[in-house]
């Protein structure tokens, strides 16, 4: 597993507690799972993700995330509805390990109210979090 | 005493290690409130002859083949067991290894499980079966969940002609759950009344064993399709697994989940258990199986091996979201039924399941030709109803006597079914028998 | 390394059952055709699977093949914490097999079937007084089934009593089936933890117990080999709630005739046959879970009882507050012969003898490995001991290279990675039936490993090196399933 200097926390995504990133695209959001996370959780062998047009509040679980031997939830960290899906994890749940920010992405909101994102954690904020945390 | 092999030395030895005087010792971390004060009540220890001499004379008190023969069928079966089997399954590498949680060590039941797998697949005609379960009963419950939880409704429908053990096995499973299980009738031909789906609503599975309890064959795709139009997933069960030697296997029925008892391949009556539970489904629903699952892949080196897979369905990561709370699997059972299948081979399947409805068609006009009445018209497998004469009663004493046990009667299960019996008829009987049995209904 | 029992030895390759055999063989004696064939309409009638026609010989080489692949109790230790593998006496094997009980039909009349009955009747009384209990069933057919008739038993004397409780109090100890049985029972597991002694606080259970909570689900002795020595105090509290103390009695082999639970406040518990009482597991079961019970809660026992009547033994259907079945018929009747035996092998003295025996071999391994490895709780423990992998994380060694490369010194690995309050935990149960010379080869065994760890830490990662195969890819067997050939 990686030591926390070796972790990638870019700085164009917000944080959420449980090491979810959203990013700004046009007028949705993207989200997705940290590196921490993945790093955490090891080979990811599958991800079930949501409907698209499914309705969640900030903080709902909204996927569950599978490695060999755990199995962990996911917390929408922005309100709203399911604009679209990856649908490419299915057949390549690898895509979270290798490219957590690119092609491991796992859902598109329409947001509620985009305020939400400006309350997330930055990166230097994350960082500090998992330093503090150690 | 031969399974406790410390010496007075040893124990010693080991107390001096520990810093401990006596064996009551390590008990210290036990409240004292908490020790029992007197022995446990129970009987001398018996050695190894005197074991044999007692459980000699209980089993000499049971009626078993071939001093009686039964002809009862209803969810358990008697089929012939080869030596080999018998001797395959004493193997200690079988019987005494543990669940195979360390698959490098554990590859023998690996593969003979996804033998287990891929066989009882074949034999449903769908693309996946689990590693077994504890009985046809618990197996069929356990789909009925599976239904609620793929298709998020709140009620199932399950055939009257489904064995009555099963449908009270389903009740206790489901009374907690706040789930609503529908019960559907009966057709004069003996087979299920599925009009009443029409009103039902929130449908999530139906259940229609075939050969069903009275041993009709029931006519599956019409129902597949009719229970499809509802969006319920279509469960057909089974007691008597030989049958899909002969008959259209569930999946090319329309089957979404096909279960059942898989104790006629291999797995001796034994008064009702250990039994055979087979769980199989479409690969849409793999990740929403219950159970074990053993999976092919390969090793460091690139060599073919088979591990427990999809584990984080199961309790042990889980916890309470699990598919089910199971843990063991009947492994042993499904080695067993492995063998069997293994043994027969498809042509061998097909003879035996072929020799068994000709039996019981035998015995059935025989019976018919003595004056008893066939009730149902629809086909039947190697078990059917018949009503024998009002007077039966002195002929089921003469017949008892003879030690035959002429079938079941059903008026317990089914009230209006007073005079009737359940008569199962396997390889197992032999013409001369059949003649015997239609010899004294006769007189 | 050369003194240890694992080596290497001669085992033969044997392909997939379909990558054999030759349509026509048949490996199966049919039985003598002597009726006329009756045919089945085609619109009925099916193409017969797709099995491979074998001769016997062909099955016999297989699986004579696949069993050498194995490891069993048989072959050598198990010392897997909460399996108790102790050894499994083959007398045992012989009685489940008297013609008597293996070809008796379950439906036949009660007066022809006195011999199992008697045997299921005796068993029942054998087990509540081991347990100290009023009353046993022996139909749940496995541990987690157990634990389900325990849940369903509490839900039903709570319901007689007019009350709707929705919640179960689940340590943080407990195993994975306690929560999934409460919860396929409907009941939200709420969880309490362990203190720094490794076991529950009466405290703890006093904040979370309330009038909406059915009752307590604990393990005694517990999943880290230590006697719940609040228990008393913990059974109180549920009690004056009206709760109910359920016990998970997997680790029943640590106390036999020294505790009974049902004196020390347990209402309700399941006993595993297949560990307890020495029926071999069979590569993942047949097992056999008993329910044993206080008085209050008989009438909910599943149906039939088995009672005696002047007539003999029978079966009582008539219980209108039974919570119902659980299988179809009694339960896994070849699995209790076994058990059956075993207890009447054994007596008061040895059984009794065998559980002091478990708890000495245990704390045996943990003094004698408590310098090499590290011991989250150094308190004496029961019948099994906890350790972790925290001296190897400067090596980067993990519990589970560990567990891999004492497979091949000739063990099978202890539990690992449970209970999940001990991060990287190695739970050991050697069982009474491992002789001190094999716990000292075991012991030399692991010093060897964690020496290993700290020289040739790389022989650990890629280990096991001498079984069968290497290291599986579960990744890929997860990612991509392959489950039927």
């Amino acid at each position: 597993m990686k030591e926390i200097n070796e972790l990638n926390l870019p700085d164009d995504v917000r944080y959420a507690e449980d090491h979810e990133w959203a990013r700004i695209e046009g007028d949705r959001v993207r989200v997705g799972l940290d590196d921490y996370a993945q790093d955490q959780l090891g080979d990811i062998v599958f991800v079930e993700l949501p409907q698209v047009g499914a309705v969640f509040k900030k903080g709902d679980a909204f996927s569950t995330v599978e490695s060999v031997k755990a199995v962990v939830e996911c917390y929408l960290p922005v309100s709203g509805k399911i604009a679209d899906v990856n649908k490419a994890l299915e057949d390549a749940p690898e895509q979270v390990n290798q490219s957590p920010y690119g092609g491991g992405w796992f859902v598109e909101v329409d947001p509620d109210d985009i305020s939400e994102w400006d309350t997330l954690m930055t990166n230097a904020q994350c960082l500090e979090k998992l330093k503090g945390a150690a | 005493m031969q399974y406790l092999p410390h010496t007075d030395d040893d124990v010693r030895t080991m107390l001096q290690v520990i810093g401990m005087d006596r064996l009551t010792d390590l008990f210290s971390t036990v409240p004292e409130g908490c020790l029992m004060k007197g022995p446990m009540n129970l009987p001398e220890s018996l050695n190894e002859w005197e074991l044999n001499a007692h459980m000699q004379d209980l089993s000499g008190r049971m009626a078993a083949a071939p001093a009686f023969q039964a002809f009862i069928g209803a969810g358990r079966y008697e089929h012939f067991i080869p030596a080999s089997l018998s001797y395959l399954l004493s193997r200690s590498e079988f019987v005494t290894s543990y669940t195979p949680y360390q698959p490098e060590m554990s590859q023998g039941t690996l593969q003979a499980i996804y033998e287990y797998q891929t066989l009882a697949a074949r034999l449903l005609g769908m693309e996946v079966a689990t590693a077994s379960h504890y009985d046809g009963a618990a197996a069929l419950a356990e789909s009925l969940l599976m239904a609620v939880r793929v298709t998020g409704r709140g009620r199932v429908a399950v055939s009257r002609l489904v064995h009555p053990l099963y449908r009270q096995t389903i009740q206790t499973y489901f009374r907690p759950t706040g789930y609503d299980v529908v019960e559907l009738p009966y057709l004069e031909d003996g087979a299920t009344d599925l009009t009443g789906l029409d009103q039902l609503d929130d449908l999530a599975g139906v259940a229609i064993q075939s050969p069903n309890f009275f041993g009709c064959i029931e006519a599956l795709q019409k129902a597949g399709e009719k229970i499809h139009e509802r969006g319920a997933l279509f469960i057909p069960c089974f007691t008597e697994a030989l049958a899909y030697g002969l008959l259209k296997d569930p999946g090319s029925q329309g089957a979404d989940i096909a279960c059942g008892e898989g104790q006629s391949l291999g797995i001796p009556l034994s008064y009702g258990g250990p039994g055979l539970g087979m769980i199989a489904s479409g690969k849409t629903y793999m990740r929403k199986l219950p159970g074990r699952l053993v999976g092919q892949t390969r090793d460091l080196q690139g060599r073919r091996g088979f591990v427990l897979t999809l584990a984080t369905r199961e309790q042990h990561i889980r916890r309470e979201k699990a598919t089910s709370n199971i843990c063991t699997n009947n492994s042993l059972c499904a080695l067993a039924a492995a063998m069997y299948m293994a043994s027969l081979g498809k042509t061998g399947l097909r003879e035996l399941a072929r020799l068994n409805r000709d039996k019981a068609e035998y015995l059935k006009s025989r019976l018919k030709n003595a004056g008893c009445r066939i009730p149902f018209d629809r086909p039947t497998f190697n078990e059917f109803v018949i009503e024998f004469p009002p007077d039966f009663e002195k002929t089921r004493e003469r017949l008892m006597a003879k030690k035959m046990i002429p079938g079941l009667a059903l008026k317990t299960f089914y009230p209006e079914l007073a005079h009737h019996y359940l008569v199962c008829v396997t390889e197992t009987k032999s013409r001369e028998t059949m003649d015997a049995f239609v010899k004294e209904v006769s007189s | 390394m050369n003194d240890a029992p694992g080596t290497t030895g001669l085992i033969l390759n044997e392909p997939l059952l379909w990558e054999k055999g030759k349509k026509g063989r048949v490996g199966f004696s049919l039985p003598r055709r002597d009726v006329k064939p009756s045919p089945l309409s085609p619109e009925l009638t099916g193409d017969g699977p797709d099995f491979p026609d074998l001769s016997e010989v062909d099955v016999v080489r297989h699986y004579t093949r696949l069993s050498q692949w194995n490891f069993g109790v048989d072959t050598g230790m198990y010392p897997l914490g909460s399996c108790t593998m102790k050894y499994n006496p083959k007398i045992n094997e012989r009685q489940a097999g008297l013609p008597g009980f293996s070809g008796a039909h379950p439906l036949i009349p009660h007066a022809l079937a006195q011999g199992a009955l008697q045997i299921m009747f005796e068993l029942e009384q054998y087990l509540a007084e081991i347990t100290g209990m009023d009353a046993a069933t022996l139909q749940p057919a496995a541990g987690a089934q157990g634990e389900l008739a325990g849940m369903l038993l509490i839900h039903a004397w709570h319901e007689r009593r007019g009350s709707r409780r929705s919640k179960i109090i689940v340590p943080d100890t407990a195993h994975g089936t306690n929560p999934a049985s409460a919860a396929l029972c409907g009941y939200r597991p709420v969880a309490v933890a362990s203190s720094e002694k490794g076991v529950l606080s009466a405290d703890a259970v006093s904040e979370v117990m309330d009038e909406d909570t059915a009752g307590i689900m604990i393990t005694n002795p517990n999943t880290l080999g230590l006697f719940e020595e609040n228990i008393l105090e913990i059974a109180d509290i549920v009690h004056a709630r009206e709760g109910l103390v359920y016990c998970d009695g997997a680790n029943m082999n640590a106390v036999m005739g020294v505790v009974q639970m049902g004196k020390i406040g347990v209402d309700v518990m399941h006993l595993n046959l297949h560990k307890t009482f020495s029926t071999p597991h069979g590569g993942g079961g047949p097992g056999s879970g008993p329910v044993c019970v206080k008085k209050d809660l008989e009438p909910f026992l599943p149906v039939p009882r088995v009672v005696k009547t002047d007539a003999g033994y029978a079966f009582d259907h008539d219980r209108p507050e039974s919570i119902g079945k659980l299988q179809a018929f009694y339960g896994n009747v070849g699995v209790v012969l076994k058990a059956y035996s075993y207890i009447r092998t054994m007596g008061p003295e040895n059984l009794k003898k065998a559980s002091h025996l478990a708890v000495l071999n245990a704390n045996y391994i943990k003094e004698m490995l408590k310098d090499t490895l590290h011991l989250p709780f150094d308190r004496p423990c029961m019948h099994e001991c906890v350790f972790s992998d925290k001296n190897q994380a400067p090596h980067h060694v993990t519990t589970l290279d560990m567990a891999k490369r004492l497979m091949d010194y000739g063990f099978h690995p202890p539990t690992i990675y449970f209970p999940l309050v001990v991060p990287g935990a190695i739970m050991m149960e050697p069982t009474e039936t491992e002789s001190k010379e094999d716990l000292d080869r075991y012991i030399e065994a692991f010093k060897a490993i964690v020496q290993e760890a700290g020289e040739h830490p790389d022989l650990l990662h890629e280990a096991p090196h001498k079984c069968k195969v290497r290291r599986l890819d579960e990744t890929t067997a997860a990612r991509k399933p392959c489950l039927a050939g």
